[in-house]
């Protein structure tokens, strides 16, 4: 008999007859979940995800890649990862090539396996995409992809998260159920909250533990919300 | 690294190891700032007291219902990872799941591990284990990377690391870590560890990691971390293997929202963790990156024993939060590696017994004064007060009495003469008769009471019978009136 | 905190004095009869009375902690409240006698006298809605709760209030105050050290925090930390609840 007979055995043999009291997470969430307009949501994700020590630019659809351009000419970033083949990838692109000194571009084209040392010695910043966000916690979910693999998040120093912020969830609750996440998942999924930190030596807070030190959410904000309004709602 | 012994504190020398705690005031000072800083921050997290109620009793219903169904959840468990290409294998003791995963490694020649936090891989030893199989095996969360280089185990499940001072690690990382400077700067430090481990990151043949949720229904390992080393030895290495006790499977995802909401919000005292990373394959054609083989190891370790029966079942709803740890003010007196067993504080005296037996555990039912911060706190409302004792009675069971669930090392415990002792306490207590003359003749020969009691006189004065019982003065006051 | 209905008061009650205070405090549990008698209430102490079981049912002997029990179970015959002046024997019956009896020939008698069962300070407060009338010099105190009493009988609010009701009396709070004492009966002996610096860490708090005394209505509690403190050649002391509240008002002569 295999281990795995033997361990189901035993626990067939004491598993409780009656039927178990079902958990009503639909119900608590349906009494937990808040219902706040677009702005005040906002507000409270900028905030969460600023506690945790991430920087939240209020941009544009139109003029989002002038703020990363922006910010890359301030950072002086010399190597950047992102995904041209995609739109958003390449209208990052020509922005940054339209630098005085624009950073060197990179694509993440071939596999890990084939690159990981100058993924992880010769690449300052990462430019991605976002799935969606949550307010109450101050989170990014990220579904990595062929275009922008999972390193990409987590690899370089800097990660600079394109957000579009009219898709912005309350909870973790609303995410799941409203994208039907039970029906099927992608290879990874992630949901990022700031940069990568540790508390480990004396519950002393530092930051770029493991992955990013710096995390820059580029929010795209649709053009009924007041950007000042905004920024003073914090 | 590899070379330093493993301070090793069994768990049948608690007292010993308790004893040199207390008197230890470092151990003291620095233990009770960490848990009151942790305490002090869990308690900012839930402002609404209704609301943390509710979300507890949600837990806990989640946790029971997912327990209630373990089998065939995790038959689906088993069955949904393998439909989604991650390879499922069982272990029901510790050198079981140690061989599987250099099986494993040893199958691609691997020569190198990295680890993701993991308590179930400090069960089993496995650092050890590869070790003496030619692999090496780098921890890669900091604070569990500052215990292995200094060959000393985990004294807190979620702060590894935190019986450490920022000096010591100073001195550890420069006499580890090839060109280190001498540092106390705490930012400084993290950076040293950072390029180290992410050296070993590039040349790992396999990462190896723990599992906070596995999920039945859609086949889903969720880790939950701060740091981004889970990710990375999830990610980077072309292997990757879990390792994980029986009891984390969960039925549905959407049972992962209450408990990952409750999780570091109890443990830590923070809104959510900087990652919560769902795995549900391995790299598909196409993808760039992660690994092309998963594989999850399901260990048993004595879980089953503590499924068998109805009320110590409960055990296994915890959800490794730590935080009857925090609040335990047996814990934050001595730390964490008095108890000598992987998992430390109010969890670790519930859960140990079934992993090694109660004869090497029998100590730590009985070193709790029953304060009940812990189950106060628990966020699965594991009733641990309960449970230690029924610990204490199965320890105290005659080893020769026939019980339904008899637990490894029942009546490790056991003494006839004191056995003896209760059942005469019995008699005196439950016959007003024999009690009257009982108190009689202890008020009586009050000084004749022994000047030793047992442990109490260490600390305290002798407890000495009054003049005359409450019994007395009552019948006194009665007839005077 | 719980807004129990005001229950009716009582003409009658039974006391129920427990082992530790039998032996050790009788002078604690008369002051606490005295109190109930003052304000009116017949006071009946059952002397077939001994102990509530706690201490064999911590130390894994439910079997004997339930025939200890089972021989309670008859001294309540009329339907009068049952009070008891520590809240973790007041707890015990409470909440563990239904547990203790359950599936037992006498589960439902066991569950009647639980349910009748009130701690002394909830029972002053909350069902005679005493009125302290302080006639006592300026003083600080120390409230220390038990664990049980605070976390099953709820009952630290009801010291504080009962102690906030004295106009001469400054209730100071001390460091750690919801922190465990360090008794939990036979842990007590079996885990002296862990015990030991866990009363060492109480009894400096009490002292640091600037009372003059601590109160407690726990014997347990009140025998581990002035047992400490005597130990230690110091001053400083704790008493009863009961036996503060009575001197305070002008009961003790």
């Amino acid at each position: 008999m295999s281990a795995r007979d033997r361990i189901l055995g035993k626990l067939r043999a004491a598993a409780p007859a009656q039927t178990p009291v079902e958990p009503d997470v639909a119900g608590y969430y349906a009494r937990h979940t808040l219902q706040h307009a677009l702005p005040a949501r906002l507000a409270h994700f900028s905030h969460m995800m600023r506690a945790v020590h991430t920087e939240v630019i209020y941009t544009r659809a139109d003029s989002w890649p002038q703020a990363l351009a922006a910010r890359a000419a301030q950072a002086g970033w010399r190597h950047v990862l992102l995904a041209p083949n995609t739109a958003h990838g390449a209208r990052a692109a020509q922005a940054l090539q339209g630098l005085a000194t624009p950073p060197q571009l990179k694509s993440y084209d071939r596999p890990i396996d084939d690159w990981k040392a100058e993924l992880f010695h010769d690449v300052d910043a990462a430019f991605t995409t976002t799935r969606a966000g949550i307010a109450e916690t101050g989170t990014l979910i990220v579904w990595p992809d062929a275009d922008e693999p999972r390193a990409m998040s987590l690899v370089p120093p800097v990660h600079i998260a394109l957000f579009d912020a009219s898709r912005l969830y309350e909870n973790f609750y609303q995410a799941v159920s409203t994208e039907g996440w039970a029906n099927g998942l992608p290879t990874n999924s992630l949901l990022i909250s700031g940069p990568s930190k540790t508390a480990d030596i004396q519950q002393t807070l530092a930051y770029g533990a493991h992955g990013p030190r710096e995390l820059i959410v580029l929010a795209i904000v649709p053009d009924d919300i007041d950007l000042a309004e905004l920024e003073a709602a914090q | 690294m590899s070379t330093h012994p493993i301070t090793v504190h069994p768990a049948r020398s608690f007292k010993a190891n308790s004893h040199d705690a207390v008197n230890d005031p470092h151990l003291r000072k620095s233990f009770r700032g960490a848990m009151d800083f942790l305490m002090a921050k869990r308690a900012a997290q839930f402002p609404d007291h209704n609301e943390l109620e509710a979300l507890r009793s949600l837990g806990e219903t989640v946790r029971q219902r997912c327990l209630a169904k373990l089998p065939q959840l995790l038959e689906k468990l088993e069955a949904q990872l393998t439909a989604n290409g991650v390879k499922v294998h069982w272990a029901e003791t510790p050198e079981e799941a140690n061989a599987i995963i250099h099986g494993l490694i040893a199958a691609r020649n691997g020569k190198l591990a990295v680890k993701g936090k993991s308590m179930v891989s400090e069960e089993t030893e496995l650092n050890h284990y590869l070790e003496a199989h030619g692999v090496q095996a780098v921890e890669s969360d900091m604070g569990e990377y500052i215990v292995q280089l200094a060959g000393e185990k985990p004294s807190h499940i979620i702060m590894p690391a935190i019986h450490k001072t920022k000096a010591q690690i100073a001195t550890l990382f420069h006499d580890n870590i090839p060109a280190a400077p001498y540092t106390e700067d705490v930012d400084e430090l993290i950076q040293l560890g950072r390029n180290a481990l992410r050296g070993m990151y590039l040349k790992a043949d396999v990462g190896i990691s723990g599992v906070n949720f596995a999920v039945a229904e859609t086949g889903t390992l969720c880790l939950v971390e701060n740091e981004g080393n889970g990710r990375m030895c999830t990610t980077v290495p072309d292997m990757h293997i879990a390792i994980t006790g029986i009891e984390k499977v969960v039925e549905k995802l959407s049972d992962v929202i209450p408990l990952y909401s409750i999780l570091p919000r109890s443990a830590t005292g923070q809104a959510i963790t900087t990652y919560f990373n769902m795995i549900s394959r391995p790299r598909q054609p196409g993808e760039k990156d992660g690994p092309r083989e998963v594989h999850l190891v399901l260990l048993d370790n004595g879980r089953s024993q503590a499924y068998a029966d109805e009320q110590l079942r409960k055990t296994l709803q915890c959800i490794r939060c730590g935080a009857c740890m925090n609040h335990c003010p047996v814990y934050s007196r001595i730390g964490g590696h008095a108890y000598g067993t992987v998992y430390p504080g109010p969890i670790g005296k519930i859960i140990s017994p079934h992993m090694l037996g109660l004869n090497d555990t029998q100590d730590l039912p009985t070193a709790s004064s029953l304060c009940g911060a812990c189950g106060e706190v628990c966020p699965v409302r594991i009733p641990i007060p309960e449970m230690l004792m029924r610990l204490r009675e199965e320890a105290a069971r005659d080893p020769e009495e026939k019980v339904p669930h008899p637990l490894a090392g029942q009546g490790a415990a056991y003494s006839p003469q004191l056995a003896r002792v209760w059942s005469l306490w019995r008699t005196v207590y439950s016959r007003p008769a024999l009690y009257r003359a009982f108190s009689w003749l202890a008020t009586r020969l009050r000084v004749f009471t022994p000047r030793r009691q047992l442990g109490w006189t260490v600390h305290r004065t002798p407890l000495t019978p009054a003049k005359q019982s409450l019994h007395e003065l009552v019948r006194q006051r009665q007839s005077s009136r | 905190m719980h807004a129990t209905p005001a229950p009716a008061r009582p003409g009658d009650v039974y006391f129920f004095g427990t082992c530790l205070l039998d032996l050790f405090l009788p002078e604690a549990g008369l002051d606490a009869m005295t109190l109930l008698e003052r304000e009116g209430v017949r006071v009946h102490f059952p002397q077939a009375q001994s102990c509530c079981g706690q201490p064999a049912f911590t130390s894994g002997q439910p079997g004997e902690a339930r025939e200890v029990a089972r021989s309670q179970l008859g001294l309540f015959d009329q339907p009068w409240p049952i009070v008891v002046p520590s809240g973790s024997c007041g707890g015990m019956i409470k909440h563990h006698w239904p547990t203790l009896f359950a599936g037992d020939a006498d589960e439902a008698r066991a569950c009647a006298v639980a349910g009748r069962v009130v701690e002394f300070a909830d029972f002053l407060l909350n069902v005679l809605r005493i009125e302290l009338r302080d006639q006592g010099k300026p003083t600080k105190v120390a409230v220390h709760t038990s664990c049980s009493a605070r976390r099953e009988m709820n009952t630290h609010v009801h010291g504080w209030a009962l102690v906030d009701q004295l106009a001469q009396v400054e209730r100071v709070v001390h460091d750690h105050e919801s922190e465990c004492c360090g008794f939990g009966g036979v842990f007590s002996l079996r885990h002296p050290d862990i015990s030991g610096a866990m009363v060492s860490d109480k009894s400096a708090a009490l002292q640091d925090s600037g009372a003059v005394e601590f109160v407690t209505a726990d014997g347990g509690c009140l025998l581990n930390i002035n047992g400490k403190l005597a130990h230690d050649g110091k001053a400083f002391r704790g008493k009863h609840l009961a036996s503060f509240l009575l001197e305070r008002t002008g009961g003790k002569a």
